[in-house]
């Protein structure tokens, strides 16, 4: 037998490429004739085009094609079809692109685009979410109602209500009768920007027969070929998807991005390839964001600390797109009242249009930012009843038995969120808090904040795998998950080695994706990658394993349900001495007479999310979740009293992840995201000036955590297995991030009494708070 | 055009650049070293750090005409096939590497870091690796890597 292969950390794949420089990004991409693009911005957060004068910018030398929005009558988008290639008639926002050259050279194509004259006349805009969900704000999409869209999602004609999710459970209006205590609150987070260091990269290459070569730094690229043949109405077979190395994606690489404007130059450009890479500025810009959100909570409570009604309106500032943004919303509604059981929930999540950079995915999709306010309330609540905030979220938090907000009963498959809760508070010492005064105005404060989210995702989704072995018994699993820096190439090996008994550096997990060679997967995004490419890898081994006995039962004469694989061997069960090997059987079995038998291997295997079912448009009842990854944090934090400057000194971080493939790498993943949730937390802020210009569109402006920022951090993993997971395992990738700001902002309050209700959480507030709080 | 003399990873290289040609394309483009790369070409992210005359630069802020006569060590420059350095191995083993985007560009700010200092604090760590951004990792591991790596050079005992 080969050693223990699930749980152990061994090292991640493709790791000696990455640390040579060897591993090649689109960043690094070039291709023979290849052409180079640039775009012309909007300067406007609302404006009609009047006219664009492209004529000396078409004549420059070296200059192969300009385009604007009139050249592209095709709208794009994954759930409401509401995005422009380039701006028609009118911009939205501020970084829109209007215009688009394809050019010899980088500098050639920026020179052009100092050539384009646009002439725009000025219109009334939006900028705040409550002003721009009011009736009579500045409309920025007039022909809402006429969208092409999925049918799960609801825009309100004549306003800027992009979707409404609705979640009805129980009575609210008895529910408050029954509450002694009722506690408002209003809540709020900016949008906030993914920053992966790679940005935003594609080529495309326009082929006869309308053809389209593409290569991306994207996340999904069956999702990148289905966007792009239903936007230009191409068919699926004739586009080709590359998707090699992509630096960083969290969320932001879901879904489609430049790849149809590239199209549409390259066919402009007589088929030559064309090249675009974001500039930072532009990434910050002109490529979506996460969302900003305000919040409005009312809880009832009784007096002994029992949630009876919680009445939520969630308001997403999607700014000028809401195509991934009407999604965000509907799946975080359904996680909108927090890991708790309350029989009386009234929650409406709406999507509204403003006119500023758009939201899409963000690694949580709008978990972080429902549970900044829910985590929040629930320590304004607890602080009300005179409660300890660990007490309270013990008495009212899930576990088995509980109904959540959609209807869904909490079993045994579920993972536990108060072993995640007590382990983070033991890990901080929570019970002695009591805001220690340090001397010299400062104070010490914990915090803790809980976290649940599930895949966001249709019911239907889906993916496969295939594997094949080479002529020297070694194996390739090959599928359309990308691996981006998750590490779960290195999970899959793991579970092929596992299943086909063989050692790990005899599989290859065949990094670039190809949507002409390797098999469907939907997105990758949802922390689903493990979960349903595990269970698909899982099958493609049972698979190869029923192939490998079918052939060797005939060389060793046994049936099929006398053998064992072991050892990289078929063997008879009970006379392990007689056995062929995979070698033998990888290219089909030869006698030693020269006669052959079987053939290749190739197996497959696939997966389809079971037993999901859309959510009622009126109740919000259904089943929208394949699995629910529970966590908590604690942190600790010292605050100056006077100055309002602190310091984050340990955060404890815990989840239910069923089962752990790879110790290492899910660690990695759990210090990168808290990390991540760090910046949200105390740092990371878009800043708009009153005309809607973005103001933090550089590193220098916008911050994001560094190597010299970070404070103490414990991970600590907790496994209650998943029945349907592999091998019990459930995804942890988005949540490590969710929930940092709550458990930073209660630490707060904890160390000086302040009630924080905006992001992120910087001196300046504080300090604001403390003089407020001297005043009273 | 100018002409430049580089000696790269070693190798010497005359080259004809323009004025406001940046040490970083030229890399990229006219030597094929893809290694280092582009994050924000505002000498903020750090993903395009080479060492130059023993010292960690942002080469996207160096115009190649001022690199004229200098000696630049770029990440391909670190390893001959399989044989890695100490720092890429402590990096592969700290598992210090999610995406790799950023990578090559904190393996060279290392070895500018350990060539001057073998046995750094936190603190100098921290220091000399401020201005190399990783979004992935969160630091904690290319912190413990270079480390590992002091200590695989006879440092950090």
């Amino acid at each position: 037998m080969t050693e223990e292969m699930i749980g152990k950390s061994v090292k991640r794949v493709k790791a000696l490429e990455k640390v040579t420089g060897n591993a090649t990004f689109v960043h690094d991409l070039e291709v023979q004739g290849m052409l180079h693009a640039k775009m012309k911005l909007s300067p406007h957060a609302h404006a009609k085009i009047v006219d664009i004068d492209t004529s000396k910018a078409e004549r420059l030398p070296g200059v192969w094609s300009v385009l604007t929005g009139k050249d592209l009558p095709y709208k794009v988008g994954l759930y409401l079809v509401d995005k422009d290639i380039l701006a028609v008639d009118k911009v939205r926002y501020q970084g829109e692109p209007v215009a688009a050259v394809a050019a010899e050279t980088e500098e050639i194509a920026s020179k052009a685009i100092e050539l384009i004259e646009v002439e725009y006349e000025e219109l009334e805009y939006v900028l705040d979410v409550k002003e721009a969900a009011k009736e009579d704000a500045p409309q920025v999409h007039e022909d809402l109602h006429e969208l092409e869209r999925a049918p799960v999602f609801f825009p309100k004609e004549g306003t800027n209500i992009a979707h409404h999710t609705k979640i009805r459970k129980g009575d609210i209006g008895q529910g408050f009768k029954e509450a002694d205590y009722i506690i408002e609150n209003e809540f709020e987070l900016p949008m906030v920007d993914h920053t992966a260091m790679e940005t935003h990269t594609s080529i495309a290459q326009w082929l006869p027969g309308k053809k389209v070569k593409i290569w991306s730094s994207a996340q999904s690229p069956f999702a990148v070929r289905n966007l792009l043949a239903n936007g230009l109405r191409l068919s699926h077979q004739d586009i080709e998807v590359n998707v090699p190395y992509v630096g960083g994606g969290f969320g932001g690489k879901a879904g489609i991005h430049f790849e149809p404007l590239v199209t549409c130059l390259s066919r402009a450009s007589e088929g030559r390839p064309v090249k675009i890479v974001m500039s930072r500025m532009e990434e910050f810009n002109s490529v979506p964001v996460r969302q900003g959100l305000y919040s409005k909570m009312k809880t009832g409570v009784t007096k002994d600390g029992d949630i009876v009604a919680q009445e939520t309106e969630f308001l997403w500032d999607s700014g000028a797109n809401a195509d991934y943004g009407v999604n965000v919303t509907r799946a975080a509604a359904t996680a909108g009242a927090g890991p708790y059981e309350i029989d009386n929930v009234k929650l409406d999540s709406k999507t509204v249009y403003t006119n500023k950079i758009f939201g899409t995915a963000y690694r949580g999709f709008g978990h972080l930012e429902i549970l900044w306010a829910v985590e929040r309330q629930m320590d304004l609540v607890a602080d009300e009843l005179g409660m300890s905030p660990y007490e309270f979220r013990m008495k009212n938090a899930l576990r088995r038995g509980s109904e959540t907000i959609t209807g869904e009963h909490i079993g045994d498959s579920h993972g536990k969120i108060t072993e995640c809760l007590e382990a983070v508070a033991e890990e901080i010492d929570f019970d002695h808090r009591s805001s220690e005064d340090l001397g010299e105005n400062e104070k010490r404060g914990k915090g803790i904040a809980l976290l649940h989210k599930a895949p966001a995702m249709p019911t239907n989704t889906g993916t496969a795998a295939f594997l094949k072995f080479n002529e020297n018994g070694t194996v390739d699993l090959t599928l359309s998950l990308v691996d981006y820096g998750q590490g779960t190439y290195t999970a899959l090996a793991q579970i092929v080695a596992d299943q086909l008994d063989m050692p790990l550096d005899k599989i290859n997990v065949v990094w670039e994706q190809n949507t002409q060679m390797q098999p469907y997967d939907w997105q990758t995004v949802a922390s689903k990658g493990l979960f349903m490419s595990g269970n698909a890898t899982i099958k493609a081994c049972q698979d190869m394993k029923q192939q490998l006995k079918e052939v060797a039962a005939q060389p060793l004469r046994a049936s099929v349900d006398d053998l064992i694989i072991e050892d990289e061997k078929v063997k008879i069960r009970h006379h392990k001495d007689q056995y062929v090997t995979f070698e033998e059987l990888a290219m089909g079995y030869t006698y030693p007479n020269g006669n052959g038998i079987g053939g290749p291997l190739v197996a497959r295997g696939n997966y389809i999310a079971q037993g999901l079912s859309n959510i009622d448009p009126e109740t919000g009842q259904g089943h929208p979740a394949l699995d629910w990854t529970y966590g908590a944090h604690a942190v600790e934090v010292v605050v100056n009293e006077e100055t309002g400057e602190f310091r984050v000194e340990k955060i404890a971080s815990a989840f239910d992840l069923g089962k752990v493939i790879n110790e290492k790498n899910v660690i990695g993943q759990i210090q990168g995201g808290v990390i991540q949730g760090y910046g949200s937390a105390v740092m990371e802020h878009y800043q708009f000036s009153d005309e809607g210009r973005l103001l933090t569109n550089t590193f220098t402006d916008y911050k994001v955590p560094t190597i010299a920022d970070i404070p103490e951090l414990k991970p600590i993993i907790i496994e209650n297995a998943q029945e349907d997971g592999p091998y019990g395992a459930r995804g942890v990738a988005e949540h490590p991030m969710i929930s940092v700001p709550p458990a930073v902002a209660n630490a707060v309050q904890d160390a000086v009494g302040i009630k924080l209700k905006e992001l992120p959480v910087i001196p300046e507030k504080i300090f604001e708070l403390l003089e407020e709080n001297k005043n009273n | 055009m100018r002409t430049i003399e580089l000696t790269v990873n070693g190798r010497v290289h005359r080259l004809d650049v323009k004025e406001n040609d940046i040490l970083l394309d030229v890399l990229r483009k006219k030597l094929n070293l893809t290694g280092a790369k582009e994050g924000c070409g505002e000498g903020e992210c750090g993903a395009c750090t080479v060492i130059m005359d023993g010292e960690a630069v942002t080469s996207c802020l160096i115009l190649a005409v001022e690199a004229d006569g200098t000696e630049i060590e770029t990440i391909e420059g670190q390893s001959i096939g399989e044989e890695i350095s100490d720092i890429q191995e402590a990096f592969i083993e700290e598992n210090a590497i999610q995406c790799g985007f950023c990578t090559p560009g904190m393996v060279m700010t290392t070895k500018a870091l350990l060539d001057e200092n073998p046995n750094p604090s936190d603190e100098e760590i921290d220091i000399a690796l401020s201005g190399n951004i990783c979004r992935c990792t969160g630091y904690y591991s290319i912190r413990d890597a270079v480390k590992r790596a002091a200590e695989k050079k006879g440092g950090n005992k």
